[in-house]
């Protein structure tokens, strides 16, 4: 009757997306008093298991195949579902990142379970079916959904839930691998990992740009206000539009929807679709020459001023910022 | 190549989103629907892998009240070659996946095409769903697509990067906007797409396994706090000692 939560690895390694969604199901966990099993794939070493326990694993299912080291949806979905059968378990929590996005809904046809993706908060139990919060119409509303079935899935939105360190016991138990080689369906050609660069969609700070920049030669400045911070850099569609900056960056309607910490944005006007991407972001810091820019109505602090006067003072006050602290 | 797009008719997206008084429903009252963007891009990335083959059909597919059909229509100007509306209201993705499951099982499609999520719900659930339902394998968020025969390059993103995977079809793919530039329907389409078939098809029994309960607007903020371009610096110290996140 565990609580079941798929924790991912990237090369043995947890990321805090995956101690995020441990922590949550210990919430989820608590609301019928049962524990929480994690199911981890592939290759990784006992130490990097126990880890799981500080954020909240009583149980600890190690499907250890090396042929699950990189993540293949079909496949994970089936072993994911092993490890939940054999637990009998009713509630199933994986991360809303691109792994959990490709998973959730297989998972969810698999057990016969109901599914919320992008939850942002703990449910709300009633009787035998649990309410999820989530966000809808790109982050200009919320939903409270109602999970019906007797099983259920939720996907957790990065960054919505604070970690909370349990120190569980984290017994490990192994699982033999239920996943044949034709289970994979997809073969990988190739991996493009993007390295030295925070990935913008686990970035806590984020800092952003758009066409008031003039043009990529320009972005000197953003990047290294980004250095500064340990920020990720995003844009506006414009500035992709125009092959200024990779499309890896823009954030908004039709880009990436981020939720940091901290975003910054240099020379954006604030257009609908645009903030559609960012408006869950918890401190907006708003630069424009425009001060009826729209940005203003949503940010939290902003300067009226020019980026190419503002941004480079900015870079110095971090840089003594950070000497000091 | 047999081609399958799923369509789902969302709100412009510069709609001002509000909800009823009682916070039960999404306020239509003035809203302009249109398809999906990512669905559009998804629409024209199989015309063109069918251009590029020389030859193939697109299928655009919708669950949907009959209100929708302008964007059926649409679709059709842009360059499918049919529609089909399956008669229900798509108030929960596995409804809506086994509906479009239960239409595509027996009719030899090579891809279903769905979008990366729809921008109302932002669920991302109708397209694995139906490649679970369907067995076949699914690629999420591509960003490009070529064909070799009846095998497939895509190259998706994942997280911390991107993959490049091969699949052989079936198969069903989510589009994003890398993916192709949408086609805008010209004239002679607009005139050819009134006689394409548009067919409407009773729903098949399905669960619904989820339902909306309330809504809520986000809550407004407590308004912007300026501080002078001349003392920019100061702007750090704020997100230190007050808002706490450097
Ligand atoms: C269907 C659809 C989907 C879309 N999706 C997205 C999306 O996902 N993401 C997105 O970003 N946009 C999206 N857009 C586009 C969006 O509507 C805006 O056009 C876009 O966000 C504007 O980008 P921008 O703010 O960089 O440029 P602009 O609107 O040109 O604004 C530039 C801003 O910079 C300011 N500025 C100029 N010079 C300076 C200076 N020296 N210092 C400081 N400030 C300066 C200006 O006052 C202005 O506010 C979408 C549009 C549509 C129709
Ligand atoms: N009512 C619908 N009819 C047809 N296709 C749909 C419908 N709803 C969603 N889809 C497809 O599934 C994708 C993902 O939608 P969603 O799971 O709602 O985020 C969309 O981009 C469409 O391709």
């Amino acid at each position: 009757m565990s609580v079941l939560v798929f924790a991912e690895n990237s090369g043995g390694q947890f990321k805090k997306a995956t101690f995020e969604a441990v922590s949550y199901a210990a919430a989820v966990a608590g609301l019928s008093g049962t524990d929480v099993t994690a199911v981890v794939l592939g290759t990784i070493s006992g130490d990097a298991l126990a880890v799981l326990g500080t954020y909240g694993a009583d149980k600890i299912v190690h499907i250890s195949d090396a042929s699950l080291d990189n993540f293949e949806a079909h496949a994970a979905a089936k072993a994911i579902a092993a490890a939940a059968d054999a637990a009998s378990v009713k509630t199933v929590i994986v991360s809303n990142n691109y792994s959990g996005k490709a998973l959730a809904p297989r998972l969810s046809v698999k057990l016969g379970a109901a599914l919320a993706t992008g939850a942002v908060d703990v449910p709300v139990a009633n009787g035998n079916n649990l309410t999820v919060r989530r966000t809808v119409f790109s982050n200009k509303g919320f939903a409270d959904i109602t999970l019906n079935s007797d099983r259920k899935v939720i996907t957790l939105t990065p960054n919505s839930y604070k970690l909370v360190e349990l120190n569980k016991a984290g017994t490990v138990s192994t699982l033999t691998n239920p996943v044949a080689a034709a289970d994979f369906k997809t073969k990988t050609v190739e991996l493009k990992k993007v390295s030295g660069k925070i990935p913008l969609t686990e970035a806590e700070l984020v800092v952003s740009a758009g066409r008031g920049m003039k043009g990529p030669e320009n972005w000197g400045m953003i990047e290294e206000m980004a250095s500064l911070l340990g920020a990720a850099t995003a844009c506006s569609k414009p500035v992709s539009d125009l092959h200024w900056r990779g499309h890896e960056e823009h954030v908004g309607q039709t880009g990436i929807t981020i939720k940091p910490n901290l975003y910054i944005a240099i020379g954006i006007s604030g257009a609908i679709q645009h903030l559609a991407g960012v408006s869950g972001s918890k401190v907006i810091v708003a630069i424009n020459t425009d001060k009826e820019a729209p940005f203003f109505k949503i940010a939290d602090y902003g300067i009226i001023g020019d980026a190419f006067e503002v941004v480079p003072k900015l870079n110095e006050a971090i840089r003594k910022f950070k000497a000091a602290n | 190549m047999k081609i399958l797009v799923c369509i789902s008719n969302v709100p412009d997206t510069t709609t001002k989103i509000t909800f009823t008084p009682d916070n039960k429903a999404f306020n239509k009252a003035g809203v302009q629907f249109i398809i999906n963007p990512y669905d559009e891009l998804a629409l024209t990335k199989a015309l063109e892998l069918n251009e590029a083959a020389g030859g193939g059909t697109v299928t655009v597919i919708h669950v949907g009240a009959a209100d929708t059909e302008a964007n059926l229509r649409k679709a059709l100007a842009v360059g499918a070659d049919d529609a089909v509306r399956i008669d229900a209201e798509p108030t929960d993705a596995f409804f809506v996946a086994n509906e479009i499951a239960a239409y595509a099982k027996d009719k030899g499609f090579d891809i279903i095409f769905t979008g990366r999520e729809s921008i109302d719900y932002n669920g991302g659930q109708v397209g694995g769903m139906i490649a679970e339902l369907l067995d076949l394998p699914m690629v999420n968020v591509i960003n490009s697509i070529s064909l070799q025969g009846n095998a497939a390059t895509i190259e998706r993103d994942i997280d911390g990067g991107r993959e490049v995977v091969s699949v052989d079809t079936p198969f069903v793919v989510s589009a994003q906007k890398e993916l192709t530039e949408p086609r805008i329907p010209n004239m002679r389409g607009i005139m050819m797409a009134r006689s394409k078939p548009l067919q409407v098809i009773a729903p098949a029994a399905a669960e619904k396994r989820t339902e909306i309960s309330q809504y809520q607007a986000p809550q407004s903020k407590a308004g912007c706090k300026f501080i002078d371009a001349a003392e920019a610096e100061t702007l750090i110290q704020l997100l230190h000692n007050e808002a706490k996140v450097i």
